[in-house]
């Protein structure tokens, strides 16, 4: 029967999951006043997955490192010249297609963290992406993510909490997906459905079907902080996520719904196409241009954000590195180490974060990509546990499970 | 004449492996499903899509090229035209383009193309989505061609990687899948491994042997796209049991499996060829054993080796359960699954039959989230519309599911999580409102068209739902929709 409790693998029991679309309408409906966080700051965090490997070398090379530019041949980026890279500490650079990163680090608001990697050490983007999203140590726990499951380590009567985690797009990115309310949202393409029709397939599914209605639920929520936003529901066209007007597009939708009073503080989008094997291009090309993208849509976080940037991390991470030399096709293969990024108001900026291995053969890890030197783990439980104030044991028992001996990184956060 | 519980087992196996109910169908259909798809696996050969631009791939390369040809030429005539308008002094003029004296006003492509036509790549693109999707409309049970799309997906290419990939896309589903889905696995791994448009999406057209004569000469290297992903994703999975020597190593086994350049030395352009000037000399070793055959035989032992492999039966079983059944697939079944492949070796047909032959395939609960290309065809068959290009794309763009373009090479995902989603379900609704407008006109009835499509699957709720609507889109739309039509 249709009906039957297990319609939905997540489903606990048709009572609960009824229960837990109902107080997502009342919350709806709760006075904005009833939302006040309860210390002085109003955290807001954005996750930005870049799925295919960011090649780390290429996004912030260590032009100081007398091995990089071998390495890297074709492809190298240099200090001079007219593409020069953007300084940041003199021995790392910047690519020269993110000027507004580097501008936002020589004011504080962007640490850059390298050599990072998560406990993932082989080199399959899924299994990579799922590591990264799910928060586990290894790969087959796909159930939640680690963004779902903070959210329901936080107080029930929390506004953060409650307001749940925002999924950029039509397929919600692992790292939301869990008990706790997800809401979803993606730039519009088709003309939207009238509102009787949305509320009587509400009391359709509300009879039939407690996985489709509670779909529905979290989807019609977030319309409505989207119109009290006054964001156009007109359905436009233009490129993906792996294009810079898509990037721009969805990283303006996120910030406006997060940057709501009433909206999510927690949110996740994917950026894609960075599984550069062949013709990466060194300061111009296929990677510079997908660079290009990422800058564009850090700062529209920072516009579409600027009553509450002082409040806010935009955390850049991506499953794994590629190869430190490389490839024969002028591309680069699978690899390790790679880069993070900590952007917003709130984060202590101005920072390169790194316990940099070299270059050589033998400081490469399996003589063939950068070797991690950071858990990204450490990196975004330090954020959190400043963000949002959650303890090292609920982190390291809920969050990210089994990462008792990764502390929280101190004073990423100011 | 069947009990009513046979009845709706029957209406879920019609959704469940087919494409549903198409209007203007006959009730009879809703009986005896099982031996109409068992029947359809005898039958062993799908049908073809009909009116598509080139017979295969060795045709489109050459158009391809010329193309790409004819654009740069294009691209340099209205360059030195831009040069001339900037610069006041007289420049000295570029070098005259053979082909014609006018393009520099006026660029005009030698084959013509009317003013609003895509270029051809997308052309092509567009003429294979239809011509395929016209199949799918027109098919009896749909079976056959939910495990093309099923394939298909397994061995994804995506179309937005260059022009190749999208003139070859349609192609690509055409010579490497169609034909083998009632065949052995292992000649359809050959066949997708080995075609230009799978070279081309995973760079394996570029990798090169280090020690090959041209690796000597060039100073290129390996690629390890293609190799890695034969292994994590066609063939053992990835905790299949391989490690990062195994990826690189068939990398080597692999390398002069290329595309066909537009001079065409070593066949037609753009199409498959063995190139030994690529290929890395020795025996490479995978999983432990050395492959010390001579050219393209090497890598023909390793794929053989590798589709009659257990992980491989496993894998396949798992997806193939997983993707018919329920998103947490039924261990017995997926068992048996796997048995069958080894058995036979990899024989498809009869792995299909084991699948459509279990009780477990049929009792368990419609509980699957339809993928939107499984929803678009399903509404399109139920409305009996024939739908344009833009009818197709548009909306499966919205869905996030357009053909041939999952974001990566793992395909487009197979579970509620992904497809069930709120925004994925709002986004449904959108649509559904959409094709009950369009529709609306030619349906008399809507509550007759549900008890049509639904037949013994429809509810009580549903039933009442249609019957109240304030209109008939909204009507269609809720019929759409309704939990019976969206699950399986």
């Amino acid at each position: 029967m249709l009906d039957d409790d297990d319609c939905e693998r997540m489903t606990p029991s048709r009572r609960a999951v009824l229960g837990a679309a109902g107080a997502l309408f009342a919350w709806s409906f709760v006075p904005k006043f009833a939302y006040a966080a309860a210390g002085s700051r109003d955290p807001r965090f954005l996750l930005v997955v870049l799925r295919g490997a960011l090649d780390g070398l290429s996004a912030v090379p260590p032009i100081g490192d007398p091995d990089y530019a071998a390495l890297r041949d074709d492809i190298a980026l240099t200090r001079d010249g007219p593409d020069a890279a953007l300084p940041l500490d003199g021995f790392f650079y910047l690519h020269p297609a993110m000027p507004n990163l580097a501008r936002l680090y020589a004011s504080g608001q962007a640490s850059v963290v390298h050599a990072a990697a998560t406990g993932y050490r082989e080199r399959s983007h899924f299994d990579g992406q799922d590591v990264l999203e799910s928060g586990q140590a290894g790969p087959g726990k796909t159930e939640s993510g680690w963004l779902n499951r903070l959210i329901a380590s936080l107080p029930a009567g929390e506004g953060i909490s409650q307001r749940g985690v925002l999924g950029v797009g039509v397929v919600p990115p692992l790292v939301v997906r869990g008990e706790a309310p997800i809401l979803g949202w993606a730039p519009p393409r088709m003309a939207r459905a009238g509102s009787d029709l949305i509320q009587r397939l509400e009391d359709l599914y509300g009879q039939r079907d407690p996985g489709l209605a509670r779909a529905l639920a979290q989807a019609k929520l977030t319309e409505e902080i989207a119109q009290r936003r006054g964001m156009s529901g007109e359905a436009k066209g233009g490129g993906g996520p792996d294009s810079a007007d898509g990037m721009k597009r969805i990283a303006e939708g996120a910030a406006a719904l997060v940057g709501a009073d009433d909206g999510p503080r927690i949110a996740a989008l994917a950026f894609e196409g960075w599984d550069t094997h062949a013709n990466e291009g060194g300061a111009k090309g296929r990677l510079a241009q997908l660079l290009g993208g990422l800058d564009g849509a850090l700062a529209s976080f920072e516009q579409g954000l600027k009553p509450v940037w002082k409040d806010t991390v935009v955390m850049v991470v991506t499953e794994f590195g590629r190869t430190a030399r490389v490839n024969g096709t002028v591309g680069t293969d699978h690899g390790t180490g790679t880069v993070a990024f900590l952007v917003g108001g709130a984060v202590k900026g101005g920072r390169m974060i790194v316990d940099w291995p070299g270059l050589k053969p033998e400081q490469l890890y399996e003589k063939r990509d950068l070797k991690p030197t950071t858990d990204i783990r450490a990196v975004a439980k330090g954020v959190v546990s400043e963000l949002f104030g959650l303890s090292g044991p609920v982190l390291a028992e809920r969050v990210f499970p089994g990462s008792g001996a990764i502390g929280p990184m101190a004073g990423l956060v100011g | 004449m069947a009990s009513p519980s046979d009845a709706r087992s029957d209406s879920v196996g019609l959704q469940r492996f087919g494409l549903g109910f198409a209007l203007g169908q006959s009730a009879e259909l809703r009986a005896a499903v099982r031996e109409r798809l068992l029947a359809e696996i005898d039958r062993r050969v799908l049908p073809q899509p009909a009116g598509v631009p080139f017979s295969g791939a060795a045709e489109i390369g050459a158009a391809l090229y010329a193309f790409e040809d004819r654009e740069k030429l294009e691209r340099e005539a209205r360059r030195a035209a831009e040069t001339k308008v900037a610069a006041a002094p007289p420049v000295p003029a570029p070098p005259a383009p053979a082909t014609s004296q006018n393009q520099v006003a006026q660029p005009k492509p030698a084959n013509e193309k009317p003013a609003n036509e895509p270029a051809l790549p997308y052309r092509t693109y567009r003429d294979e989505v239809l011509a395929r999707t016209r199949l799918a409309l027109e098919a009896e049970t749909g079976f056959g061609e939910r495990l093309v799309q099923f394939w298909s997906n397994h061995f994804c290419i995506g179309a937005t990687k260059s022009n190749m990939t999208r003139i070859m896309a349609g192609a690509y589903e055409r010579e490497a899948i169609r034909p083998h889905v009632f065949g052995r696995f292992e000649e359809m791994l050959v066949a997708a491994e080995s075609h230009p448009a799978m070279l081309e999406f995973l760079d394996n057209r570029l990798s090169i042997g280090p020690s090959s004569p041209a690796g000597k000469r060039r100073g290129r290297g390996l690629n390890e796209n293609l190799a890695r992903e034969i292994l994590e994703l066609h063939t053992l999975g990835v905790s299949g049991g391989y490690a990062q020597v195994d990826v690189t190593n068939l990398a080597r086994i692999i390398t002069g499996w290329t595309v066909v350049g537009r001079e065409a030395v070593l066949g037609f352009p753009g199409s498959f060829a063995f190139n030994a000037g690529l290929h890395e000399p020795g025996a490479p070793a995978m999983l432990g054993k050395h492959y010390g055959q001579p050219g393209k035989a090497q890598g023909l032992a390793a794929f053989s080796d590798l589709a009659n492999h257990p992980a491989t039966a496993d894998f396949i079983a798992l997806k193939l359960v997983r993707h018919f059944v329920a998103d947490d697939p039924p261990p017995a079944l997926v068992r048996d699954l796997s048995t069958v492949f080894r058995r036979t070796e990899g024989d498809l047909a009869a792995v299909s039959r084991a699948l459509v032959e279990s009780d477990a395939a049929w009792t368990a609960e419609p509980t699957k989230i339809r993928s939107p290309q499984e929803f678009l065809i399903a509404a399109f068959r139920a409305l009996g519309r024939k739908p344009d290009f833009g009818q197709i794309i548009g909306p499966l763009n919205a869905m996030g599911q357009p053909f041939w373009q999952p974001s990566g090479p793992n395909g487009y995902p197979d579970g509620n999580d992904a497809w069930g989603s709120p925004e994925g379900i709002k986004t449904r609704i959108d649509v559904a409102a959409g094709w009950g407008r369009q529709a609306a006109g030619n349906v008399p009835d809507p509550r007759a068209l549900a008890e049509e499509i639904l037949g013994p699957l429809m509810s009580a709720q549903t039933r009442q739902a249609v019957a109240r609507a304030e209109s008939k889109p909204q009507a269609l739309a809720l019929l759409l929709m309704s939990p019976e039509f969206q699950r399986r």
